[in-house]
């Protein structure tokens, strides 16, 4: 088969430090290869250098044999290379087919745009590659997962051979990820090679034929996936053994931490009633939209129920502010850490602090002292890894910036901690943290709820597991009666 | 890790280079300005012109102190022009000793003017804040109506004319000196000591801080958003208050068309300052500087002899110069 694409020895230096030492990949056409590595592995620098964002400092890049160095993105997206972003900026109120050709409008006689031929043109695009999308829906009709698909068309129009996707099952559910993967399996019958970046393995072993591992900004080994056992490509990314995925030391008591009993919210859950006990992990697992982040919203008062009522501890609560449910001891890491969860513009102590400053300066003004100890003691706690606590959370990890939310609401001491996708981008090394993290906070009594739409997550950590779809609970398992084929069976 | 490191350092550089820049790229700035002025008209330096632009500063430095609190949570305050106008006249009207302008029993004593200027400014900023926190209307929008609404009130209060003839006492904080230092630096001085104090030791100064930065994870921390949004609208329009006594106190009246266009020379020195105005990022320190820059070359570009026309031409490229030096910094890396 041909070589798409071959990079040996690619370096990228910033300031002097190396992120990437020694980047090396070969992509054949029809081919699905594996990018992995942790967070900081250097596979965004490698990215952005075949993308032509950075310069590399060193290294050699062949495209179908002939070596080339690319300036912008606009010389690599020419050259048939094209990237699919973890965070996928459309114009979101332009049509799919104005997206689609973007730029690249055709023109009318009179220089206005052929919007007939654009728009035939799209649709052809998309139904040659059956994606099922019309070409004049507007783009903020669409689901992410279907954006996605209408990325992917524009790299084809763009006739890219060479397709980049960087994480993109980190925000669409299991149903659409398959309908990806189609997708995927199809520009691999085109002839076309794609490098599939993902932190999660069973995707990997799943979509992709042949891998190749970076760790701290080198290859450390390729070959292909049908001969590589999972633990060993754990170990090739992570660096050490890893003997288990997933630890689960808590047990669960019989007293009642959080009781739901039938809470209602029009148009995002129905009806939901569990019970979580201390010392347990209680898992909810749905498609995204089927109303699991929705029931946390209002656990936590950011939302208000229709009906239905909420006990802690065997007392029925009111909660209306999410002052209410801190006050009651509940604490809530969000979904999307940079969205809801941080201040990335302000200090890792700053956003330690931030839920307990009425605690830890109960008068007026700042009690200095105090939030460099408890930010110290959190720091220690979740060995979160910063230069200094001063510096801006922004500039750590993902799963670093992850044990900065945990170590926020562990600062509160809270009794019943609500996780929303706690490992959502976070490498295999800092889950294993955030798992352990989980264990012994249910270990000490705490009270876990756990939203989760990895299924491996799912049953690796959860005592039982509450399956949720389009609102509404179909049942709630024990970890040892149910499996990844009924969960998903249930959930869709 | 390897790659912790990695990060680690290439921050570090960073964070030092934006730290100095930050901390001292405005000093340097404003110092490489005074000796200029200083060397070239040997005016310039003598205690009577410094005092004389501290003087001109002090009603925008005022201004810009409130408009930091608000622009750090990411809105914005245009409408403090006009508060400086109402605030100014209304107070005055308690202060006057013309018969004609006065309100019953005026002239009080001094303490009820200067209370009710202060009131009039905050009853503005509850106003404009209730309907951008809680109303959630857009900031601009919102301080845009409370801009032309205000203007529209201080001529329907004082018909239109100025109010003149103001008493010694409420004269004294806008023309008064204590040891030789004019009353309204002294003013400046102090509400930029307890804005400094609030902003970096108070728990509400880290609030206006999380607000800006992120105000969704503001939210799921439990800060009381929408106090915090409403509260930066009353502080800001309650300066604009004392900012338009200070003002009539010396002119020795009150103008119906006072503090036109002081909205921008406040939201200048605060951009100038470094403050971003997307929120949470800034400092007080800056804006007390770029208040000062805007004064001194006011007062450099005067002694030189130079028209006013230039004048504004000059603080536009300088504001846009800082804010592109600033976006350089940021992107250039």
């Amino acid at each position: 088969m041909e070589r798409l694409l071959e990079v040996e020895g690619l370096k990228k230096s910033f300031g002097g430090v190396a992120a990437l030492s020694d980047g090396r990949l070969e992509l054949r056409a029809g081919s699905v290869h594996a990018l992995c590595g942790g967070n900081g592995a250097g596979k965004s620098t490698f990215l952005k250098i075949l993308m032509g964002i950075y310069k590399r400092d060193g290294g050699v890049i062949r495209r179908r044999g002939v070596e080339v160095d690319y300036a912008s993105p606009a010389e690599a997206l020419a050259a048939g290379i094209a990237i699919i972003e973890q965070e996928l900026s459309p114009v979101p109120h332009m049509t799919v087919a104005e997206n689609i050709y973007l730029g690249r409008e055709p023109s009318r006689r009179f220089g206005g745009i052929d919007f007939n031929s654009m728009n035939r043109a799209a649709q052809a695009l998309l139904d040659e590659l059956e994606f099922n999308i019309r070409a004049t829906r507007r783009m903020n009709d669409l689901t992410v997962a279907e954006m996605q698909l209408v990325e992917i068309a524009k790299a084809l129009s763009h006739d890219a051979e060479v397709i980049f996707m960087d994480e993109p099952t980190s925000a669409i559910g299991e149903r659409e990820a398959q309908r990806l993967f189609a997708a995927i399996r199809r520009l691999q019958a085109l002839g076309r090679g794609v490098v599939y970046v993902s932190h999660r393995l069973s995707e990997i072993f799943e979509i992709a034929d042949s891998y190749t591992a970076f760790r701290d900004g080198a290859y450390v080994g390729s070959g292909l996936l049908a001969e590589v056992r999972r633990q060993d490509l754990i170990r090739m990314i992570v660096g050490r053994e890893l003997s288990e995925e997933y630890v689960k030391t808590n047990t669960p008591s019989d007293a009642v931490g959080i009781r739901v009993e039938d809470l209602c919210r029009p148009d995002a859950f129905e009806a939901i009633s569990f019970s979580a006990h201390k010392g347990e992990i209680f898992a909810i697992y749905g498609l995204m939209g089927s109303g699991r982040t929705e029931i946390f919203e209002c656990l936590f008062g950011l939302e208000k129920a229709s009906a239905g009522a909420i006990l802690i501890d065997d007392q029925q609560v009111t909660i209306r502010r999410p002052a209410d449910a801190m006050a009651l001891g509940v604490a809530l890491v969000t979904e999307d850490r940079k969205s809801t969860g941080l201040n990335l513009l302000d200090s890792v102590r700053a956003n330690i602090c931030m839920a307990s400053l009425p605690t830890l300066s109960p008068l007026f003004v700042m009690n200095r002292a105090g939030e460099a100890d408890a930010s110290r003691r959190m720091r220690a706690d979740f060995q979160i890894k910063a230069a200094r606590d001063t510096m801006p959370v922004s500039g750590l990890s993902g799963g670093n910036q992850q044990k900065v939310v945990l170590g926020k609401w562990f600062l509160r001491n809270p009794r019943i901690l609500l996780l929303d996708e706690p490992t959502r981008g976070v490498d295999v090394g800092a889950k294993r943290e955030i798992y352990r993290i989980m264990c012994d906070f249910a270990n000490s009594g705490g009270t876990v709820v756990m939203v989760s739409s990895e299924i491996d997550e799912v049953l690796g950590m959860a005592d039982r597991i509450m399956v949720m779809r389009n609102g509404r609970s179909v049942g709630t398992f024990d970890r040892g009666e149910t499996d990844a084929q009924a969960l998903v069976n249930l959930s869709t | 890790m390897v790659s912790m490191s990695e990060t680690r350092s290439r921050w570090f550089t960073a964070e030092q280079r934006r730290a100095l820049i930050q901390e001292y790229g405005i000093f340097l700035a404003f110092l490489i300005l005074a000796v200029i002025l200083s060397v070239s008209n040997e005016f310039f330096l003598t205690p009577g012109n410094i005092s004389n632009v501290l003087l001109q500063t002090s009603i925008n430095g005022v201004l810009a102190v409130g408009m930091t609190f608000v622009i750090l949570t990411g809105g914005i305050d245009l409408s403090v022009g006009s508060v400086v106008a109402l605030a100014g006249i209304v107070s005055a009207s308690f202060a006057t000793t013309s018969s004609t302008a006065a309100v019953y029993g005026a002239p009080y004593p001094v303490v009820i003017p200067l209370a009710i200027g202060v009131l009039v400014g905050v009853a503005c900023g509850a106003l404009s804040g209730l309907i951008v926190s809680y109303f959630a209307v857009p900031a601009f929008v919102t301080t845009l109506g409370m801009l032309s609404a205000a203007r529209g009130l201080t001529l329907i209060y004082g018909g239109g004319r100025p109010v003149p003839a103001l008493t010694p006492e409420f004269r004294w904080i806008g023309t008064g000196h204590v040891f030789g230092i004019p009353a309204p630096v002294i003013i400046l001085a102090v509400i930029f000591g307890l804005a400094w104090w609030t902003l970096t030791r108070t728990r509400f100064g880290r609030y206006i801080y999380a607000v800006g930065g992120n105000a969704h994870a503001a939210k799921t921390s439990g800060i009381d958003v929408v106090r915090i949004r409403f509260a930066v609208y009353v502080i800001s329009a309650g300066l604009a208050g004392i900012a338009g006594m200070l003002l009539s106190a010396r002119t020795g009246s009150a103008l119906p068309q006072a503090g036109i266009a002081y909205e921008l020379d406040a939201i200048a020195a605060v951009v100038i300052g470094g403050t971003s105005l997307s929120g949470g990022v800034g400092r007080i320190t800056g804006t007390l500087i770029g208040a000062l820059i805007i004064g001194v070359m006011n007062n450099g570009l005067d002694l030189m002899g130079i028209q006013s026309y230039y004048q504004q031409v000059l603080k536009g490229a300088l504001i846009v110069g800082a804010v592109m030096l600033d976006q350089k910094r940021s992107y250039g890396a």
